[in-house]
Parts: structure tokens; sequence; C-alpha cells
């Protein structure tokens, strides 16, 4: 079952729920397998599961809901999270940045600033940063423009860092060089 | 608000070194997607060879990417393996028949 790590990923996200998560990844499959006549053979199959994964669940757990509302998104500005994180590099000698930065966020809290956003950006961030799709393939798995894809990937970026800085700030990592206010940590409900 | 960062270009003259870093951070995403033209490509290139502060910036977002995707795999559940297999199964019951023994 080619793909099936990423697609479940992705409808853990899209669901923010493990049940229907694996609803979604089911039923997948199953419109996969029925319209497998369609894959036209030497395409990206990957995306092609991805457009059809996307169509599910947007008919399925979408029908009720209204169209989402773009403009409610808390973004930050530009490099949010390097102008507050930046120095962290440099004062950890001898070890990789990107070992600071998963040390300073739990797969808990990544998930769930992921599944923060607002839908129509959650999409583009899953697709292009979880998945590695290019903007063309995102653009057709969702079936909109280029133009939205770059659009929506670049506030969503922004609103991902500025939550996951809320996250890390309010577990009071941030505050190791002392001029901080040292919370305790212990509001967490 | 578009503000860059404080740091000094001995080769420029400050407005010049200040719009080429604001140029390269207005880039940054499509640059570490991948989707430049050679040609803007190669002039954001040219300011990280020479701007410290803003390869460091574009190091991290790239770092940060890797954490989110890294952060975010899941383990499929065998019951999940399980139940996929069985509906196909059902759907296409010749070609399962055929992998029996």
């Amino acid at each position: 079952m080619p793909l099936m790590g990423s697609l479940y990923a992705a409808a853990l996200r899209m669901t923010r729920n493990a049940a229907d998560a694996e609803d979604l990844v089911q039923e997948t499959y199953l419109r996969a397998y029925r319209g497998f006549g369609g894959f036209e053979q030497g395409t990206n199959l990957k995306a092609w599961l991805f457009r059809i994964l996307t169509n599910a669940f947007i008919n399925t757990y979408r029908a009720k809901k209204r169209r989402p509302d773009e403009t409610e998104l808390d973004e930050g500005e530009d490099l949010y999270l390097f102008r507050r994180l930046g120095g962290l590099e440099a004062a950890a000698a001898g070890r990789s940045a990107e070992d600071e930065l998963m040390d300073l966020f739990s797969e808990a809290e990544v998930k769930d600033a992921v599944e923060s956003l607002p839908e129509t950006f959650r999409m583009v961030v899953l697709l292009a940063d979880v998945e590695g799709f290019q903007y063309k393939e995102i653009a057709e798995i969702l079936d909109i423009p280029i133009g939205t894809v770059m659009s929506r990937l670049h506030r969503g970026r922004k609103a991902l860092q500025k939550q996951l800085y809320e996250f890390a700030s309010r577990r009071n990592l941030l505050g190791g060089d002392g001029d901080a206010q040292p919370e305790m940590a212990e509001s967490r409900p | 608000m578009s503000e860059t960062h404080d740091h000094d270009h001995d080769h420029h003259g400050d407005a010049e070194a200040e719009a080429d870093c604001q140029a390269a951070i207005a880039a940054l995403y499509t640059f570490l997607d991948g989707h430049l033209t050679d040609d803007k490509r190669s002039s954001i290139q040219q300011h990280l060879d020479l701007c410290s502060p803003c390869l460091e910036a574009f190091e991290f977002e790239s770092e940060l990417r890797f954490v989110v995707a890294h952060r975010c795999k899941e383990e499929v559940p065998e019951s999940l393996r399980q139940k996929v297999a069985d509906v196909l199964g059902d759907l296409a019951p010749s070609d399962f028949d055929g992998a029996q023994p």
C-alpha cells in the first residue's frame, strides 16, 4: 500500500482526530482503487492520491461548515521566529540549530501548531512543508491558482511561526538569558 | 514594518545594502521552495554570500522547515493497514486469491 504513512499523517492534521483520519485514509484508497483507470501512468502517483485525499476530506468533513474565512489568521511578521530565537544557535556551541529547534518544539507542539492553522492555510503548509510538494502540484491538488498557493503558504508559514513561538513562550523555554521574567510553567491546563 | 536587520556592509552604501536585504527576505520562501528564476536565484545567492545575517535567517528557515516536517511524521496503526487491505481485498478477490499459496 504505497504512501500510507504520508496520507495518514496528512489526514490526522486535516481531521485532527485519529478515528476520522483512519476513515479518511480508507475512503481515499477506496476512491483511488475505483478511479485508478483515471490515473495516467507515469504521472505523479503521490500527487494523485493527495488530490483524492483532499477532495474526500472536503466532501466529507467540511460539508456542514461555511467557507473558511481567510481573514482570520494570526500572522507574525517576516522572520518572526528567527528574530526571537536566532540567537539560540550561537549560544549552543557544538550543536546544530536543527537539534536546538528539535529540542525546543516537541512533537505535540508542532502538530498542535499546524492543526491550529485555519483549514485553507493548513492544507498548503501541510502539502508544501510536510509533504514537499511543488507549488504547481499543490495548485492541482487543491484546484486553486498558483498565486493563491504562494500567498496562502506565505501567510500560513508566518502564522505557524507565531503559534510555535507562543507555545514555547508559554512553557517558559525562552527565558534562559537572565533578563526574561521566569514565569512558572504550572499554568498549563 | 519592512525593517530587516542591523549590520554593516562595507562594500555598499547603507541604503543600497538595506534594499538588498529586504529583497532577499522578500524572496526567502520562493528561494527555499526552489521557485525562483535562475537570474533572481543567483542574485539572491550572491547577496547571501556577502551577508551573513541574511544567510543565517535563510538557514534558520530551512532548518525550521525540516523540524516541522520531521515532527509531523506518523506511524500508521496496524489496524488501519489491515482495514485497508481488507476493503481492497473484498473489491478484488481474484487478485488476492492469486497471492494465496
